[in-house]
């Protein structure tokens, strides 16, 4: 009886791992992509070693592949995030997330005096700052930068 | 522009804005015409703003055409919690177009999104004024003989003021030379600074309103809030700096104007309106004809 008790989170057979996640957009990403209401089997590791990052988190959705406009909008919270595409317990394809020219919904605008804010009104940014990423107001032209992002 | 809402100054082009004015100048000429005698224009101001509302509605009345509307939001159906929404698409019914003035920022373009009419903006918060940017142009034009080249001295809250920065944006198609006056707590915005220096404009800044009066072409003065302010105390230093009073416009060139978008509180001493150098309440009558150039062209009419 001295089997020791081990999580496997390491190989999935079908699906998609998006490693290079901040540690702190984690939960960003889970909500973006809607994770939380998923059937799929998922397993996530954060607070990992990383040199680029300090901290990364790492997510691994098996049985599910991603479209590039559903997975690009993970790229305001995580720029750099890199996708690993798999089938067989092989990686058939890498892809790197492109951070978009326009994006709507996923975020609120920083200006309380926001159209957004007041009535039910899509938010809708123009990405003025890819590398940094920030964002200008379609309605009320402010900028919200990654400091101030609340995701929905 | 027919059919087209008017939400922010950058949505017109430069020679947008140069046909706005050339058909302005007509309409002073002409000012009484019977071409709006269909049309019926509703002024919807959520918040109030005397001079913006009565200069639109005079616009639509010497052009023969009606005016619905409001004046505040406290005696209609906004009070009972309507949507803006729901205001935009019952009032497109009963109007030929929307000439709007909203509290929140971005208001006005979502408006104009889910309007069957076209908008005009008469001021979304702290947002933008398009009219007023276009009056002010018109303004300067008129007594300068041109929009090209000129020194623009710019004094007051340049942080918040909205219309200061509209005006920058606009004037710089025409190649100007800034000057920011302002205090140290409400000086202009980086984001203008570092775009006037992408386009190659020169500007200088000064906190002393005294200084270098002599090359301004026009002088843009602007209230000087005191809830700008996080400290009163730094407020009860500066207040009485920004005030322009006649002898300070001595050795100004003769061309000179003092522009002020209204109202003013002190910071222009009543000892400036006998110059002829003020120009702001001229300016002000300069807003009919532009709203009446605004109106033509979005309903196709001249």
């Amino acid at each position: 009886m001295t089997q020791k008790k081990q999580l496997n989170v390491s190989a999935i057979e079908n699906g998609t791992v998006i490693d290079h996640i901040p540690a702190k957009s984690l939960f960003n990403v889970i909500s973006i992509l809607g994770l939380h209401k998923f059937d799929n089997l998922i397993t996530f590791g954060t607070n990992m070693e990383s040199q680029r990052f300090g901290k990364k988190a790492i997510i691994k959705i098996a049985d599910k592949y991603f479209e590039k406009d559903e997975i690009n909008r993970i790229a305001i919270a995580a720029p750099l995030a890199k996708l690993n595409i798999i089938k067989n317990y092989e990686v058939i394809e890498k892809r790197v997330v492109e951070v978009p020219d326009n994006i709507e919904g996923i975020v609120k605008c920083v200006n309380p005096k926001c159209i957004t804010n007041v009535e039910a009104v899509t938010q809708k940014f123009q990405v003025i700052d890819k590398k940094n990423v920030s964002l200008k107001c379609h309605y009320c032209e402010k900028i919200t930068d990654q400091e101030h992002m609340i995701y929905l | 522009m027919k059919n087209k809402s008017l939400v922010a100054i950058n949505d017109l082009s430069k020679e947008e804005i140069i046909k706005i004015l050339d058909l302005a100048e007509e309409f002073e000429k002409n000012p009484i015409q019977n071409i709006l005698s269909k049309k019926v224009v509703a002024t919807l101001f959520f918040e109030p703003s005397t001079r913006t509302r009565l200069s639109f509605e005079s616009a639509v009345n010497r052009l023969g055409g009606r005016v619905i509307g409001f004046s505040e939001a406290a005696n209609t159906s906004v009070s009972k919690g309507e949507s803006l929404k729901d205001t935009i698409l019952t009032v497109a019914n009963y109007s030929d177009l929307i000439v709007m003035r909203h509290p929140i920022e971005g208001s006005a373009r979502y408006a104009s999104e889910v309007s069957p009419v076209p908008i005009i903006n008469a001021g979304d918060g702290a947002n933008q004024h398009p009219t007023q940017t276009l009056l002010d142009l018109y303004s300067i034009r008129k007594t300068q003989g041109t929009l090209q080249n000129l020194d623009i001295f710019l004094v007051g809250d340049l942080k918040y003021g909205r219309t200061v920065h509209s005006l920058l944006m606009a004037m710089s198609n025409f190649g100007a030379t800034f000057t920011f006056v302002a205090p140290k707590e409400l000086q202009m915005p980086s984001e203008y600074k570092i775009y006037l220096n992408e386009i190659g404009l020169k500007y200088t800044e000064q906190t002393d309103l005294n200084e270098n009066l002599e090359n301004a072409d026009i002088i843009y003065m602007t209230r000087v809030q005191k809830e700008r302010f996080s400290d009163p105390v730094e407020y009860e230093k500066v207040k009485n700096v920004y005030v322009l009073r006649e002898k300070m416009l001595q050795n100004t060139k003769e061309n000179m104007r003092v522009l002020h978008p209204l109202p003013r509180v002190n910071e222009i001493h009543a000892d400036v309106d006998k110059n002829p150098k003020a120009y702001y309440f001229p300016q002000a009558m300069n807003g009919v004809y532009t709203r009446m150039a605004i109106m033509s062209l979005i309903f196709g009419l001249q």
